[in-house]
Formats: structure tokens, sequence, C-alpha cells
């Protein structure tokens, strides 16, 4: 703590509307440190590091640079002053190549002279990257890498990164933090958010703990437990996931996918080749990947959202071959479908809640729906309420459009809305992705009651630590193959990560 | 500097119901400034335009005519625009229905009985359903775009009307002049009222006008099919995740919204004309597409937005006669309007930011 003070704020507040989303804030970053900024969805750490990086200007309160304070009203004065910020969502141009999208954000520099200076840095760094490789061809972790050789090229004495691990898989993770240490050694400072605590336990130097807007804690993260901190976060404890008991070896099978084959029709779209898959009643699959290996595609072919060929191959739901059936048939069989997408895919962001359940609901003739088609709202209205008090759902008490619940929140509404009619199974994409703590633990709880009440469940996840807790067996999906299911017991994180990163070698050469 | 618009967090409910008040007070505003400019005093010329037309029982009959088949049309499109497929050929359905219905009426003169009517309806909503499934299909099977495609066919159906009155269901007896017979009693539709002190003109297509705004409106907001036309405009892919069909979607409100601007054609040519001619209708269906907005794609506000809008046709006509004004007048104002409904749509969901300088983009 004794280290020369870089970048202090002073009673930072920022409002949007009625919400204060950062209230008095006030930290100090010193040199040569690595700080977590730790807080749940909606605890003010982006509105924070948005003004720190000048793309929002905060209400009151002021920023100090090395001791002199600065307006930063813009990320360019910002960058100028030394701060640069890797994004969780990245700014690339997939049809252009590594060295073009460097050189659309650094400006004047000649392309032939920064291709081989990123060349350079970037092995310096441990991130190798081919300057002359097109984006589209790249693994996330590589695009990940553009990201942060673009920033570290402007030469930044502090760099903030935005939730940079959730979309690496342990191995590139491992990589990533050896960078972030050289970074440290150097002298520079990182800003680290996330909310991955064993990660902040072995990265960071100190803990910034925000809450509702509020800085609530500073704490030393390797004094600490991942329970304790989780605990700062969500302001209380997070209710540990109660463990149930394995499905007999004879249960019945809820879902079977024989060989599957389904090319994409979507420009960078991942085509599903020999997919074979069995979950039992009362057991919990999972599916590992990271993102844009076919999951989605995937998820689509079993809800029945899309089509199958003929030859396809053979997906079975609860005993009856499903490739013919469409989404509504499905259901009907006792399927329950949960997609990635809270809000456009699985809601319609402007209708109320009410009429979101009909959404999902109407085909199951459950009296949403009565002769003549005619709208039972008040049926709809009071399932919308037992699922909000079963699901704990937040915000909802005046039937509020879905685009107005906050993420955690809308994910807890629609896994509830499927859970409330008792499916006998349920099919889950990335179950918390984006959510908070407090609302993960809930539905995990969810899914594992479903189980143990004698539904099978498909979860696919990018979240390997969630797998772990929830599934009894364990695949991996890596460009639209499938990897033989094996039991939680006999697997490692690390095994997974390898097959996660394509264990066929191709694309990641470093 | 520049204009960003973002989206307001919450709409002010009492916003979305005033939106269109102020955009019909804007167009008024407008309209007195383009009068006074045009050398007319503002105030007698939107008293000639908005309040004489409704100070007379005759004229509240023209009213009732012109409403009919406007708000017949805008029924049909508020759905169509509810699922986001963009019917802009109404006028050619309208015609095609009208040409349709005419066919009992051109073919068999003599015919009688209380069967010609219904038939005549059938035939109409047929022949305008027809038309309509042309776009409907180019647009589900090869991608083709509705609104140019619904567009260029009004063009076809006005040359095929024009052909057929001059040519082949010319009038036999009619001395070359380019029009069908006229239709027997038994092919036209009655007066609502025809004698005593409320009697007039207006037909039954009135009636009609408003029969099929409160069915749609029950089809629309209480039944299952017409959750799935919202659903399938506000967000097509849960749309399909709800187990409904994009393609048929697309297909049924091209049908319907079809099958409504053909009634109205049947109702205009059997009721208010009594004939085909070259030309039977003052753009309706380009109108009814201002109405089905400024009903905010309601179908019971239709039935107001089809009188508004029936009024600025009756209103450019009497300032035509009182004022010596040309009656394009008429659709400057509809042009007017649907802008400013448009626009204060727009204003009620957005918020206006001026931005100074250049501000550099927004963090993720």
């Amino acid at each position: 703590m004794n280290r020369d003070t870089l970048l202090s704020t002073d009673r930072l507040t920022k409002t949007f509307g009625a919400l204060t989303a950062c209230d008095g804030i006030s930290i100090r970053l010193g040199e040569g440190e690595i700080v977590a900024l730790l807080g749940e969805n909606g605890a003010g750490k982006s509105t924070l590091v948005k003004m720190l990086f000048g793309a929002l200007q905060p209400d009151s309160g002021g920023i100090a640079w090395k001791g002199e304070n600065v307006a930063l009203t813009e990320p360019r004065l910002a960058r100028r002053l030394g701060i640069g910020m890797v994004h969780q969502h990245f700014s690339l141009f997939e049809a252009f190549t590594v060295a073009e999208n460097i050189a659309l954000v650094l400006g004047e520099e000649k392309m032939s002279g920064l291709a081989a200076r990123a060349r350079t840095l970037s092995e310096d760094y441990g991130l190798p990257l081919d300057p002359g490789a097109l984006v589209a061809d790249l693994s996330v972790g590589e695009r990940q890498r553009i990201e942060i050789v673009r920033c570290l090229l402007q030469n930044p004495t502090l760099v903030i990164m935005d939730e940079p691990t959730s979309v690496l898989t342990p191995q590139e993770a491992d990589r990533l933090f050896v960078t972030l240490r050289k970074l440290k050694a150097e002298g520079r400072t990182v800003l680290y958010i996330s909310h991955k605590l064993e990660e902040v336990r072995a990265l960071c130097d100190r803990a910034v703990v925000m809450r509702a807007g509020r800085v609530v804690a500073e704490v030393d993260p390797k004094a600490e437990t991942a329970a304790s901190l989780a605990a700062a976060m969500v302001g209380g404890e997070v209710p540990a996931v109660s463990q149930r008991a394995a499905p007999a070896a004879d249960a019945p099978v809820a879902l079977a996918i024989n060989h599957l084959d389904h090319p994409s029709d979507r420009p960078f779209g991942v085509s599903l080749a020999d997919v074979s898959l069995t979950v039992l009643a009362g057991e919990v699959v999972g599916i590992a990947g990271m993102a844009g290996n076919g999951q989605g595609e995937l998820f689509e072919c079993l809800s029945g959202e899309v089509a199958l060929r003929g030859d396809a191959g053979e997906v079975s739901i609860l005993g009856t071959v499903a490739a013919p059936l469409g989404v509504d048939a499905r259901r009907r069989l006792g399927a329950a479908f949960v997609p990635e997408e809270r809000l456009g895919h699985a809601t319609a962001p402007s209708l109320d809640l009410t009429d979101n359940i009909i959404l999902a609901r109407h085909q199951r003739r459950d009296r949403t729906v009565g002769p003549l088609g005619l709208l039972h709202k008040g049926a709809a209205r009071r399932a919308m309420r037992r699922i909000v008090e079963a699901m704990d759902v937040r915000g909802a008490a005046d039937d509020p459009p879905a685009r107005a619940l906050s993420g955690g929140n809308l994910q807890k509404y629609v896994v509830g809305r499927e859970l409330d009619w008792s499916p006998r199974l349920l099919v889950i994409n990335q179950p918390t992705w984006g959510v908070d703590a407090g609302a993960a633990a809930n539905i995990r709880q969810a899914i594992l009651d479903l189980a143990a009440s004698g539904a099978g469940v498909l979860v696919i996840s990018q979240d390997l630590d969630e797998l772990f807790l929830l599934a009894d067996r364990i695949a991996v999906i890596s460009e639209g193959r499938l990897s033989t299911p094996a039991p939680v017991a006999s697997l490692t994180r690390e095994a997974v990560g390898l097959l996660m990163g394509g264990a066929e070698g191709h694309h990641h050469a470093a | 500097m520049r204009l960003e618009l973002t989206r307001r967090p919450r709409v002010s409910p009492l916003g979305e119901a005033l939106a269109p008040v102020v955009a019909l007070l804007v167009t008024l505003v407008i309209g007195a400034i383009l009068f006074a400019v045009l050398g007319q005093p503002p105030r007698r010329a939107l008293h000639a335009y908005f309040v004489e037309p409704l100070s007379e029982i005759w004229s509240l009959h023209e009213l009732a005519i012109k409403a009919a088949p406007l708000i017949i049309i805008a029924v049909g499109l508020s759905v169509c625009f509810r699922a986001s497929v963009w019917n802009i050929g109404a006028e050619g359905q309208f015609i095609a229905g009208a040409i349709a219905a005419s066919a009992i009426p051109v073919f068999a003169p003599d015919a009688s009985g209380p069967w010609v009517l219904p038939a005549m309806i059938v035939l109409g909503m047929a022949g305008g359903a027809a038309w309509a499934a042309i776009p409907a299909v180019l647009k589900t099977r090869f991608g083709a775009n509705e609104i140019l495609v619904s567009l260029m066919l009004v063009y076809v159906a006005q040359l095929l009307l024009d052909y057929l009155v001059r040519g082949p269901w010319r009038n036999p007896e009619g001395y070359n002049f380019p029009e069908t017979r006229s239709f027997s009693a038994a092919a036209t539709l009655p007066e609502v009222i025809a004698t005593g002190d409320f009697g007039g003109r207006a037909n039954w297509g009135i009636v009609i006008a408003l029969v099929v705004a409160v069915a749609t409106f029950v089809l629309v907001l209480r039944t299952l099919k017409g959750f799935e036309i919202s659903l399938t405009g506000l967000s097509p892919r849960a749309a399909r995740f709800a187990g409904f069909d994009a393609r048929a979607t697309t297909v049924f409100v091209f049908l319907f919204s079809g099958a409504l601007a053909g009634l109205a054609g049947m109702v205009e040519v059997s009721g208010a004309i009594g004939q085909l001619r070259p030309s039977i209708s003052p753009g309706y269906g380009f109108t009814a597409i201002i109405v089905a907005f400024l009903a905010r794609l309601n179908p019971l506000a239709v039935i107001v937005a089809g009188a508004i809008l029936a009024l600025t046709y009756l209103g450019g006509e009497g300032a035509q006669i009182t004022l010596g004004m040309s009656d394009r007048f008429t659709r400057v104002f509809q042009g007017v309007l649907l802008f400013s409904v448009l626009a204060s749509d727009t204003l009620v969901r957005y918020r206006v930011r001026v931005v100074h300088g250049s501000a550099g983009k927004a963090a993720a």
C-alpha cells in the first residue's frame, strides 16, 4: 500500500434517472499493482470504469492522475494520459486482418511498421499473434489477444480489463495471468474486473468490493476465502447448492442423440458433425465448450426451431422420434427449452411478463388459451405470479415488459417459466450467463431439484465451475464435434480445458 | 454537432396516448401556416376544411361514405403492419376486389335475389386476397421485397381495370363511354337511413366497416392468432421459439389485409359508385396507411382515424368550392399528418440529445 498513487477518485457519483449507479466512490490505484474490482452485475463496476476511461462523465466528484485533477471528457484523453482498456465485448471487424484492426484504432501509423511492432510486442508478452490473419478465422482467445495487444501498443501505465477470462479456457487464462504479472513487473498498474473469485485470489494484490453503487470493502484477497469474498459481494452468505444422488443406471432415456449431422446455413456458423449423446431421466449432463463452437446450433436442433434434414441422424425425446417435430410438438412431449439469449429469443423484450408466459406455454393447452384461440390472460397472470414467487424474481410487481428486468431476474423468470410445468426433459443453454451470484445459485439449485424429481437435464455452459457443480457427466463441444461424455469424478478442469481448446490441435498453434 | 436518439427507459402512458393528438395539432398548425403563405385567412380556411363538412346531415353521410373504405382497408393494414409485414399495395387489392365483385353485375346484369350482395362480398374479398397473395408468395418463396412488389402491383391493377372498362367489360349500351353497366338494385348496397330527417346517401358500407373493426380488434388483442401476429412483428426469433411459423404468418396477414382491401373495393363500387370506371379510388389504399398509423395499429382506433382522414377528403372538396383552392391540398394535409404521427411516436419512445464535438465511442 506504500506505492506511489497513480490514480485516485474522490467521491465519484453517477446517477441514471432514479438509479444511483455509483455513489461517492473513492478508490486509489498504486503504481505497479494488480487491483481487483469485484461486484455482482449491477453493482456499478462498469459505470465506474467507464468514467475512468472517459466514456461517461461523473455527476460529481473528481479523478486525479498522478496527483493532478483531470477531466476525462472522452476516451481519447484517457488514452493520451496512459489509460488503456480491454473491453469484455470485442470491437473487431471479422473481415479485416489483425493488423488492419489494430491500425483502425491507432490511427496515423504506417501499416507495415505497425504489423512488425505488433508481432514483436505480442511475442514479448507471450501472446503470439499473426498480424496477417483474418479475424474471422481466429478463436475467441486469439481475438482477445488482439484487443490486449492493441491496448499495449499504446504503452499504457494503467490497463483496465473487463472480465477478460470469461471467454478463455483455463489454459488460455493461465497464459493471460503470466502476461498480467509481466505488466506488473514493468511497473504498470492493472485494474482487473472479475467475478471469478479464485482467479482474483491467485492474481490480485488488493480487491475493491462494490455493492449497489458503493465501495463496501477493500481487502487483501489472499487473506480471504472465495466464500468470504462472495459474501462481501452479495452482502450475505451465498446459499450453497445442495447435492443429490446420482441417477440409477437403468433409468429411462430422456434424450437420445444418435450421429446428428447438421450443416450450418449461416455465415460464420458452425456445422454439427456426428454428435451422439444420451441423457437419462434424473441425470444432469453438461456440455462444456468455448462460445461459438456449435452450442447454439445444437440447442436449436434439440428445440426443433430448425428443421433437420432427413438423413441428419436421430433425435429422440422421452422415447419419441423427434426429428420431424417442431418446437410445439416437442414441448407437448414434455421437453422444456431455455435458450442462451434471454431477450429476443426466450422472451420478446417489449411484451409484459404475462404475455411472455403465453409465448412458451400456449402449445401445451394449459388453460392460457381457450376455445377458438381466445387468450386467458388471467391464467397466464396467475402463472406469472407463481413463477415470480417461486424464483424470487425482483422488480416484477406491476408486470413490466421483459426488457425492464435486470439480466439475473429475467433469467430466473425464464428458467422458472419452464420449471413451473414440471417438464421431464430440460435443455438449457448458458443457464447463468451474465447473472449475479445470488441469482445463479437460485437457478442452479432449481436445475438440481428438477433432476432430483426425475427429469433429464442437458446443461450447455461455458462455465466449468458450474458444470462440475451440476453435472453427473460432462462432454465437450469443439467446432461442432462432441467428445464422449465422461463421469465428473473422472475429470479434471485441465483435461476439460484441453478438449475445449480443440484437442485435435488446430487453430491453437501457440 | 449531431443528434442522437436514445430509448427512454420507460415510455409514459400519457405521452403514448397523447402522441396522435399532438400530431393532429401540429398538422393543423402547419396547415394554418401554409394557408397564410397561400394568401388565405387561416381561420376561415381551417373552418372550411374541418368544420363545415361536419355541420350538415348530408355531409355527414358523405363522411360515412368516404370513411367506410378507409376504415375497412386500414383495419386490414393494421394487422399486417403489426407483423412487420409492409403491404403498401392495398390500393391494388382494393381495385382487384372491386373488379372481382363486379363480375356478377357485369356478366349477369339481371341477377336478382338476396344472394347477389353476399356473393359479391365473397368475390371482392377473394379478389383482394388473390392480388395480395402474389407479393406474399414472392416474399416467402423467393425473399422478394414485399414493399416493392405490392406497390408495383397497384399499377398493374389500375391498368387491368382501365383495360376492362374500355374493352371487354364496357357497357354495350353506353355510347362508348369507358364504364360498365350500372349495377342493378340487387347488386347495390342499400342506404342505411334512406329517408327522414337523418336520411341520406350513406350505405351499409359504414356498418360493415364498424363490424370489421370490432371483430378484428377481438382477433388481434384477444386471440392466440393475434398474439402470433404481434409477436412475429416484435421479435421474430422469440416467435420462432414460441413455435410460430413466420412464413405462414406473413401469408396470413397479406391475405387478411388483401381480403379487407378487396371488401372495401366491393363496398365502394357497389355502394358509392354503382359501376366500374377507369378510376374508382382517390387513393384510399394509400391514405389507409396513414389511418393505420394514426390509430397506432389498433383496429378500434382505426374507426376514429378513418373518420379524420375522410374529413380531409371532404374538406378538400369543400375548400375547392368555397375558397377555390387546389384539391392537391388534401394530399399535402395527409402527408404532413403521416409525418407528424411518425415523428410524435418516435419522440414519445426516444429522447433526442444534441451531441457537441466528436464524442468518442461508448465503452462496452
